[in-house]
């Protein structure tokens, strides 16, 4: 095993265990935090199915986003999609055989990853632009625009102008469940791909990207509206009451 | 009214976003509380030396015990929707007072001691220490909050930034810094039982008096009952009804809606307050306490029934937290809601046909709906979701003639604020509340201007309040806000109402 595959296999392998082993850990802390009480942002769906219907028009369409503010929307929306659509279509690398919605998504993933620099150079833009969210960005916040640009580009990049030998790049990660990866290609592109997107995993447990998680855990989108028809009480303020 | 030492913003006709203007806001602060306030709520009475460890410690426990708060401190990622979407923001120009602003000035404390990346790389993500000087921000911002939950409405995850606000609150209260006004209102509840201070006689002596004026104007003995043993209802309502226009024209109202049912009922001198001042500092303990009294006023006079008055973040705390802090209520009749609210009550007499309204009682006033931010957005009345906009607006549809509402982006869960909301209702925080008012009067002031809206209704005791100290800075006058079941009172025609009063009618048309 060449020096560069060892470093990029073992870099994934870190990269792939903080990414599980810390979503998991705030999913389970997120999980096991009492809600004490019902504050659902009304009006609120008063049944079960109803919040999730609700809480499934927020993470496909952002509903509450789009009333909040269109601009935001439009490229947080297409962001997103976009990287749904490339996510989709980069799994080919990572199963084999490839299933058949995985083959059909291969062309979309292409616009997909222009539809999320796109999305993204517009969330960029209005960092930039409009004072009040400049006001409030952070540099985190545009390390991780600039992150998630840097990914976008390098594998349009890697799509239409300099390829790299895709077939390699599938053997070497399907290797690393084996733990015996071949090689990986040597191009400069290739790596500076990887090495981001490894990155973006790393990050991913210590950064606003928990937004992802967190929102199934919003008690103002996950609960249901009907306090006086159910005692809601946390253990916490149950023991209160044997005082 | 005392002339302002603060520029009264202009009105405009649409809702403009301002430019950033940092610091605009950073002196305004409210009284702090003093050890004999403080003491009793069970907090320090001043800023304890250790003040940095106790507060970072107090933060670890209620991220522990409130979802909200965890969730909510992580999950942001500045998108900046709820930018322009914060009363005081729009008022006041200053960028705390966005929410987001408002919530980084906790986050920046969390993510400095509770995150790895802010323990390792502060200034990449924003993170700070715990000084003094954050602390005085704190203090100012955080009593800039009116815990209205707009910001909520369009966050794409739902952050709340009233829950940051009472958990800062309730964190500055454990090392010392509390609010005066806050927490003297709660001390004035465990001592007295209501935020006023009014004893039990000054009660029985206010409600006496107004069996009088009921008689003498519509010749029915309609009865305003205290402490009866025995009665079907418990009414619960904000002490602000006792004691001033137009809040007491609503419970003039309310009485007269419940002789129309039929139904007995009584005030409590135990539980003579809906408003729970504990949400306001976050304290859950404290806003159980309070809570519990409700309970006990209901055991002890034995009702069937609990229902409460006009007043918003008392109904959030009534239908969103009652069941919760003071439940179970399996001693109460299962066949109603526990607890009702007051427009649900009166919309059901209404739904089957038992209450008549002669509707040109009203005929003086051109009417709109102010939605109270906590009912609207914190709350429910009726079955179906949405019943906290239709059922009020049915009650005025039932009892005026002339209703307009004011533009879509301002009402319903789109509501502004009054601007006094939270714990603010305070004359040391003027300025805020003249400034955080302005969305809703300029909203208030185009239907007057377009539809010649002379008054504005409202279901809410600190609205009420705000508004008619708020008006006058904006050349309106105080008496443009009123009671909905001051309406309601107006309207409605008592079985046996003595016939002069259509004799007088008849004069007076002739």
């Amino acid at each position: 095993m060449s020096f560069l595959t060892m470093v990029y296999a073992s870099l994934y392998y870190f990269a792939a265990i903080v990414l599980l082993v810390g979503v998991t850990y705030k999913v389970v802390q997120y999980a096991r935090t009492p809600a004490p009480l019902k504050i659902p942002t009304t009006p609120a769906p008063t049944t079960r199915s109803g919040v999730v219907f609700r809480m499934t028009r927020e993470v496909v369409l952002f509903e509450s986003l789009f009333r909040g503010n269109k601009w935001t929307w439009i490229f947080g929306w297409i962001f997103h999609f976009g990287l749904l659509l490339v996510t989709l279509r980069h799994l080919r690398y990572f199963i084999n055989p490839v299933w058949l919605p995985i083959e059909l998504v291969q062309p979309f993933g292409i616009y997909g990853g222009i539809a999320m620099v796109v999305g993204l150079a517009g969330l960029w833009a209005r960092r930039f632009f409009v004072d009040r969210v400049r006001y409030i960005s952070s540099p985190s916040d545009h390390f991780i625009l600039g992150l998630l640009i840097a990914i976008g580009c390098t594998g349009l990049l890697m799509t239409f102008v300099f390829h790299t030998d895709i077939v390699a790049v599938k053997s070497f990660f399907l290797g690393l469940y084996a733990f015996d990866p071949p090689p990986l290609p040597t191009d400069p592109l290739l790596l500076l791909h990887l090495l981001l997107v490894a990155t973006l995993m790393i990050i991913f447990p210590y950064s606003k990207l928990l937004h992802a998680p967190g929102l199934f855990f919003s008690p103002s989108r996950n609960q249901v509206d009907n306090p006086r028809e159910q005692r809601h009480i946390a253990p916490w303020a149950k023991r209160l009451e044997q005082d | 009214m005392a002339k302002a030492t603060f520029e009264v913003p202009e009105l405009s006709q649409y809702i403009d976003v301002p430019a950033v203007m940092p610091d605009t806001m950073a002196h305004s602060m409210p009284f702090v509380a003093k050890p004999e306030i403080q003491n009793p709520l069970g907090y320090p009475g001043e800023l304890v030396d250790d003040w940095q460890e106790r507060a970072l410690e107090k933060m670890g426990d209620l991220l522990g015990r409130y979802r909200s708060l965890r969730v909510y401190l992580d999950s942001c990622v500045k998108c900046g929707s709820c930018t322009d979407k914060c009363h005081y923001y729009l008022g006041t120009k200053d960028p705390k007072n966005m929410p987001v602003g408002r919530q980084d000035l906790m986050r920046k404390v969390y993510r400095r001691y509770f995150t790895l990346a802010g323990r390792f790389f502060p200034k990449l993500v924003g993170a700070e220490d715990f000084t003094k000087e954050v602390l005085d921000d704190w203090y100012s911002y955080f009593h800039q909050c009116s815990q209205c939950r707009r910001c909520s409405v369009f966050c794409p995850y739902g952050i709340d930034t009233a829950e940051i606000s009472m958990a800062a609150r309730e964190i500055m209260d454990s090392i010392g810094v509390g609010q005066k006004y806050c927490n003297e209102i709660i001390g004035k509840v465990y001592k007295i039982g209501n935020n006023l201070g009014l004893p039990g006689p000054a009660l029985a002596d206010t409600l006496e008096g107004l069996e009088e004026d009921v008689f003498d104007d519509t010749g029915v003995q309609v009865r305003y009952p205290l402490d009866e043993e025995g009665a079907e209802i418990l009414l619960v309502t904000p002490s602000a009804d006792f004691f001033a226009e137009p809040h007491v024209d609503g419970l003039i109202g309310y009485g007269k809606v419940f002789h129309e049912a039929g139904v007995t009922w009584t005030l409590s001198s135990h539980a003579s307050e809906a408003a729970n001042f504990g949400m306001f500092i976050g304290s859950y303990e404290n806003m159980r306490r309070v809570a519990q009294r409700i309970r006990e006023a209901a055991i002890k006079l034995k009702v069937k029934r609990i229902v409460f008055g006009e007043c918003g973040h008392a109904w959030r705390v009534a239908y969103s937290f009652l069941n919760t802090l003071a439940g179970p209520w399996d001693f109460l009749d299962p066949r109603y809601p526990v607890p009702q609210h007051i427009c649900e009550f009166t919309y059901d007499l209404i739904q089957r046909g038992q209450l008549t309204f002669d509707k040109s009682e009203n005929d003086d006033k051109v009417l709109t709906y102010h939605d109270s931010c906590n009912v609207a957005r914190a709350s429910r009345m009726g079955d179906t979701p949405g019943g906290q906009f239709d059922i009020p607006r049915a009650i005025i549809r039932a009892t005026c003639n002339h209703f307009y509402d004011m533009d879509e982006d301002t009402i319903r869960d789109r509501t502004f604020c009054c601007g006094g909301g939270g714990g603010l209702l305070t004359d040391d925080l003027m300025e805020l509340r003249v400034k955080g008012a302005k969305p809703r009067v300029e909203a208030l002031n185009n239907v007057m201007q377009e539809k010649g809206v002379t008054h504005m209704a409202a279901i809410c005791a600190i609205c009420k309040s705000q508004f008619t100290k708020v008006l006058p800075y904006y050349g309106m006058e105080m008496d443009q806000i009123v009671s909905l079941h001051q309406l309601v009172s107006n309207a409605i025609v008592l079985s046996g109402q003595n016939e002069d009063d259509e004799e007088d009618e008849a004069d007076e048309a002739a």
